[in-house]
């Protein structure tokens, strides 16, 4: 069992395009619970919508990457309208079972046989990447970490986006706009009765994680270069809840840097278990339960860290004291 | 007490509301009467929960420029009445105004824009934002809540700036400065009170409704939150608010509107009001014959129920309800 190389492994986690993705997603997530108390349990619907939206546009129509890009940006806002408009103006609970059903119904409509000419079924579609690809400034070689020019070229288009969008969160959110959501976020009659409108609010707030989300989406498959519907299940979207939840939810660098802790605790677990049994320490596991394990692990630790610090890694101890 | 340091005057009509003593209503006073100048209008408005009326208005007019009182037992429906006025709540039937505009169907946000700000019984503050922050929530015209200007402080930055003044001031007066960078949860009772108020006066309206100001405000603060409620009238503002405490309701109002059982049962200056056999008959049964804003007539009722196995008054357990604190209070009042 090499150490060296299992820590090597679980670092390079931090810069994988998934890890990217999935702290964008949650980063949407961060706009929606974090900042505007939104609960949003079908982010995973919104990255669906995101990958397809640009999948479908490019392989069917045969449009240029940035009109496909710009129809998942359209889709998913229409979509956050479509689940919005019924729920923004009862309590929170609502938008909650309306958005984890809408994620469900997203991922068995691509799933739907029926529509396989379109979607590609339970295979998913794939090759809508080329152009993407084209794009691609590095020649060929060896970068560091030994990445590929195209490993790179992901990784830095990757983060380029995560980064723009946490800034663009972050100006949002110290801003008097940001300041009326977190009103609405601790009592939105409050913020009512001093003459701001909490549903226009609340809407936008939607809009905007749930763009964040398809973008993630694109994150999560252009560098892969397929998308499958099994890939959109509900567990992501609990995934991204702990990403946010590790990493602090009323905060920008959190949800980024709780998906890269993430990643590496998954990494790390799986290797070091898969290391361990290997090496004939561990006899009453096998490899495959390992697997299964490394969740229990991360369950664990995010449990842990609920009782010890609740406010994930970057929250602020005192926005939760008085909850 | 007095005001006379209070000198601002309206401009456009030269008058100074603190001395203002023309006739507050128009013709005869009772429930139900016109007013001179009236800035909300109610006329028939209902609202009933499974069958039980909470509220019941026929004709309801608040005079502009003055503090009016809203009183009433538990359960007479004040609060349905404001919730129903600010838009929080929608009528069975009735039509109500506000500046002469018709509110029936208008959302309580756009309600607050008109200029008619409410607080709540339940004090609401945002507990996970500073005190300052929860002040310039209530700021109105702040370019920078729209989302297309929302990224660029050059907007919004200069309102900004005005806006936190505007804050800062209103924080010296409800002595609540040295908590500004405090987040609002670790405030006490009172302080979130104070805090909601201050917040509601950011808004600049034209009429504050306050839902029970005094409700666990210490005494010594209770003064001044009084003192501030007068000088809101000198601001050239109309202030409505419910409130159970007698001593206050004397103090302070220009107008006393009494509710039981979501009827509007009498209304008149407090003097008259206390005395109106309707209004004791609500709060106290029929057999109190007493004015409760005196302190003869608190002396007469301490008397009755001290005979009475079910009042605590006269026990220990009477604690700061004690007539004697409310007697000496209202004592030194008479003498001024």
């Amino acid at each position: 069992m090499d150490i060296g190389n299992i820590l090597l492994l679980a670092l390079g986690e931090f810069l994988t395009p998934t890890t990217a993705a999935y702290g964008l997603a949650a980063l949407g997530l961060a706009v929606h619970f974090g900042y505007s108390g939104l609960l949003n349990f079908g982010q995973a619907g919104f990255m669906a919508i995101g990958a397809y939206g640009f999948a479908i546009s490019t392989l069917q129509f045969k449009v240029p990457f940035i009109v496909g890009l710009l129809i998942a940006v359209v889709a998913a806002s229409l979509f956050a309208l479509l689940l919005g408009v019924p729920t923004l103006r009862l309590r929170a609970d609502y938008l909650a079972i309306v958005t984890i059903a809408a994620a469900e119904i997203v991922r068995y409509i691509v799933t739907t046989n029926t529509l396989f000419r379109i979607t590609g079924s339970a295979d998913g579609l794939s090759s809508f990447q080329r152009e993407f690809d084209t794009f691609n400034p590095f020649p060929a070689g060896t970068y560091i970490f030994g990445w590929s020019n195209r490993d790179f070229y992901v990784r830095v288009i990757s983060w380029a986006v995560v980064i723009l969008s946490a800034v663009i969160v972050w100006l949002l959110m110290r801003s008097p706009w940001g300041r009326v959501l977190k009103g609405i976020r601790e009592d939105e009659n409050a913020v009512r009765s001093l003459g701001k409108n909490v549903y226009s609010y609340k809407m936008q707030a939607l809009v905007i994680g749930g763009i964040l989300g398809a973008l993630a989406g694109l994150l999560f498959t252009i560098p892969r270069g397929s998308v499958q519907p099994a890939n959109y299940a509900t567990d992501l979207t609990f995934f991204l809840w702990t990403v946010l939840l590790l990493g602090g939810m009323s905060t920008v660098l959190g949800p980024i840097v709780g998906a890269m802790i993430f990643w590496a605790v998954l990494s790390l677990t799986q290797n070091l278990l898969s290391g361990l049994i290997e090496s004939g320490a561990v006899t009453f596991i096998s490899t495959v339960q390992a697997g299964q394990l490394r969740f229990i692990l991360v369950g664990v630790a995010l449990m842990l860290l609920m009782v010890y610090r609740p406010q994930g890694v970057f929250g602020n101890k005192k926005e939760l004291a008085f909850a | 007490m007095s005001h006379v340091s209070h000198t601002e005057v309206a401009p456009e009509e030269g008058v100074n509301y603190m001395t203002d003593e023309r006739p507050i209503a128009e013709g005869e006073i009772g429930p139900g009467c016109k007013k001179r100048d009236p800035i909300v209008i109610a006329r028939d408005v209902t609202r009933s929960f499974g069958g039980i009326n909470a509220v019941d208005v026929e004709y309801l007019e608040i005079p502009r420029h003055k503090i009016t009182a809203l009183i009433g037992p538990n359960g007479a429906g004040k609060t349905t009445l404001f919730n129903l006025l600010t838009g929080f709540d929608i009528p069975q039937s009735g039509t109500w105004e506000f500046d002469g505009r018709n509110l029936a169907g208008v959302s309580s946000y756009k309600v607050a824009r008109m200029g008619m700000v409410r607080t709540f019984q339940l004090t609401k503050v945002m507990g996970k934002l500073t005190v300052m922050e929860n002040m310039r929530l209530g700021a109105s015209r702040q370019q920078g809540e729209l989302l297309r200007n929302a990224l660029f402080k050059a907007i919004w930055g200069g309102r900004e700036k005005e806006i936190t003044e505007q804050a800062d001031a209103l924080l010296v007066k409800f002595k609540l400065d040295a908590k500004k960078d405090d987040y609002a949860a670790s405030l006490s009772g009172g302080q979130r009170k104070l805090l909601e108020m201050a917040r509601a006066l950011m808004v600049q309206p034209k009429l504050v409704m306050l839902d029970e100001p005094m409700a666990g405000v210490n005494p010594a603060l209770t003064q001044s939150l009084l003192d501030h409620i007068k000088n809101l009238k000198a601001e050239g503002m109309t202030v409505l608010f419910v409130e159970h405490d007698m001593h206050v309701v004397r103090h302070i109002a220009d107008w006393v509107v009494v509710m039981a059982e979501g009827k509007i049962v009498s209304e008149g200056p407090p003097g008259v009001v206390m005395k109106d056999p309707a209004v004791i008959d609500a709060y106290l049964g029929a057999h109190h014959d007493v004015d409760l804003g005196a302190a003869e007539g608190i002396r007469e009722l301490e008397a009755v129920l001290e005979a009475d196995e079910e009042s605590i008054v006269g026990t220990e357990d009477a604690g700061i309800i004690a007539p004697e604190v409310v007697v000496s209070g209202l004592e030194e009042e008479d003498r001024k």
